[in-house]
């Protein structure tokens, strides 16, 4: 019997607004507790909320870039349940008319394709405090910095169909909201956290029953979620059972889910249009207005750097990772507009791999665009070789000094002459004459080791070419 | 109209004796029977009003106009514990 997974997901992503959705309370990550809240977001009677512009400029641009509709009239509902993290006992969100509906994201397949995930909606919505349970026996700790915090909160339709598809449009979502610079989306912070609805059919029926994941912030914890609910789910039905609709809670430690029973009472949310808001109203002006800012998005930027720059899929799709990655690549070309490739594989594999082990960001690199250029430029005009080239980089990594002086100081340059070559090359075969006698007799692998043998002799200052090309003819004999 | 009084009072957090309960009971349904009438009203055509203002809503620019009044905000609290607000445990 074939069983065939449903999968719809729940993004709750914070805007990186500096105020709160409805107060002008900080919204800055890591304060003091409770130093950032007023009598608004502490739910204190008689207290007025006023929505934040800035939060729906970037709810609109978010729908924008998933080409979805627009609500130019949208409202707010209240969301009605009791939690201690909750100060209002109702959480201000958008039910009936959400600011944003419809709209896909596009995942890559297995076979090179494409796969669209359909969108149902974004709406806005605000956060809840924190609770804090660890170390304390009958009590629970509340912060509350984090309570009105714009969130948007984005839908999908039920349209994955595994725990690949779910992460590819995760990752998606994702690379898409920081790049429009919406969310900083650090899911260890808590900015970018998922809800997973999972359900399994025998393939053809209609969807069967599903249950709830809920709140899992890493891409890891949601794929094993995912498949140990899928796996759950089979077994109930296989053994003749009925799976419950509940909401679970998944243990990263246990690598189990569980059942949240509290959360079923309070399921019965009883929602009403939020009577302290009226209804919020855009203009097709101001929706066209943020269109027109928008910033180039990945696929489009990876799509240009494969036609403008020729680089391969691979690199181009290193390289549109992030925003911050792409406008440093464009700038390394503009200071070594020689070579678009060679750019992308200098930045590609050596800076950001060195970066990587050193454990830093593109943004704090020593070495910047212009000083990695410099280098290129010695690799171009062959007075370095590739090998020499990485070694200066280690070197730069290290130090202020641009390529050519590193180059001088070292005595690195290459050694492009042919008397030179040719004298290095002699030597080796006089060190080895077996080997030659191997060569010339057929052995055509042997020319790997004269290579080798050649560079390190001239400890890596030989061009490689030359050094290849002078061999052939010389082992003639 | 039947209500369930005892599942309304628990989702407002309210405790009910099975007495009160009983009580309450037909006296909810009376008030849900008076506002009932409001549906022999034929709408036909009407747009649904979900605000009685026609104000569109007016917005707040992304300014931080306030600062830290822990002390004052947190003073009515029955318990705080290093600034943070201690209550019933509510782990799942």
């Amino acid at each position: 019997m074939s069983w065939e997974t449903v999968i719809g997901l729940e993004v709750h992503c914070q805007l990186n607004t500096k105020t709160k959705a409805f107060c002008g309370c900080s919204t800055a990550f890591g304060a003091e507790p409770n130093t950032q809240t007023c009598p608004v977001c502490l739910g204190m009677p008689g207290q007025l909320p006023v929505l934040n512009t800035v939060a729906v400029d970037k709810t609109i641009l978010t729908g924008l870039a998933i080409n979805a509709h627009i609500n130019l009239e949208s409202k707010f509902d209240r969301k009605n349940y009791f939690y201690p993290d909750l100060p209002k006992g109702y959480q201000i969100s958008q039910f009936a008319v959400p600011i944003v509906e419809g709209g896909y994201i596009d995942i890559p397949t297995k076979d090179g394709g494409e796969k669209r995930l359909g969108v149902t909606r974004i709406h806005m919505e605000e956060d809840a405090g924190k609770s804090m349970h660890e170390g304390l026996d009958a009590v629970s700790h509340i912060d509350l910095n984090r309570s009105g915090v714009p969130l948007m909160e984005i839908v999908s339709e039920p349209d994955m169909r595994s725990s690949d598809d779910a992460i590819a449009y995760l990752k998606q979502l994702h690379q898409l909201i920081r790049f429009l610079g919406v969310s900083g989306a650090d899911m260890e912070k808590g900015q970018f956290r998922c809800d997973a609805n999972v359900s399994v059919r025998r393939k053809g029926d209609p969807f069967g029953t599903r249950t709830e994941m809920k709140n899992m912030n890493s891409f890891r914890f949601i794929k094993q979620a995912i498949e140990f609910e899928v796996i759950r789910q089979i077994e109930i039905i296989e053994d003749g059972g009925e799976v419950v609709q509940e909401s679970r809670l998944w243990d990263s430690v246990k690598s189990e889910s569980r059942s949240m029973r509290s959360k079923e009472e309070a399921h019965d949310y009883r929602y009403f249009p939020e009577p302290d808001l009226p209804p919020l109203r855009v203009s097709q002006q101001e929706v066209d207005a943020i269109k027109a800012g928008m910033p180039e998005l990945p696929g489009q930027l990876r799509k240009r750097f494969e036609t403008e720059y020729g680089l391969s899929s691979y690199d181009a799709d290193v390289l549109s990772q992030t925003r911050e990655t792409a406008v440093w690549y464009e700038s390394l070309v503009a200071a070594h507009p020689a070579d678009p490739k060679r750019c992308a594989n200098w930045m590609a594999n050596e800076l950001l791999g060195r970066l990587r082990e050193a454990g830093k960001d593109l943004s704090d690199s020593p070495v910047s665009a212009k000083r990695l250029a410099s280098l290129l430029d010695r690799v171009g005009d062959n007075t370095i070789n590739g090998k020499s080239a990485k070694d200066i980089l280690d070197d730069m990594m290290e130090s202020d000094d641009d390529a050519d002086t590193i180059i001088e100081a070292k005595g690195l340059k290459q050694v492009s002459d042919t008397g030179a070559i040719d004298a290095i090359i002699l030597e080796v075969m006089q060190a080895n004459p077996t080997q030659v006698e191997g060569y010339r007799g057929g052995k055509d692998k042997l020319m790997g080791f004269f290579v080798g043998q050649v560079m390190k002799a001239s400890r890596g200052k030989a061009n490689p070419a030359m050094v290849n090309q002078r061999l052939s003819e010389l082992l003639k004999g | 109209m039947d209500i369930d009084v005892k599942k309304v009072a628990m989702l407002s957090r309210i405790r009910l004796t099975d007495d009160e309960a009983a009580e309450l009971g037909p006296q909810l349904a009376n008030i849900i029977g008076y506002v009932e009438q409001l549906s022999s009203v034929d709408t036909g055509g009407i747009e649904p009003t979900a605000h009685p203002h026609d104000a569109a809503m007016p917005l707040r620019a992304n300014i931080v106009t306030n600062g830290n009044r822990r002390d004052e905000l947190q003073a009515p609290s029955p318990k705080i514990e290093s600034g943070l607000y201690v209550v019933p445990k509510v782990i799942e």
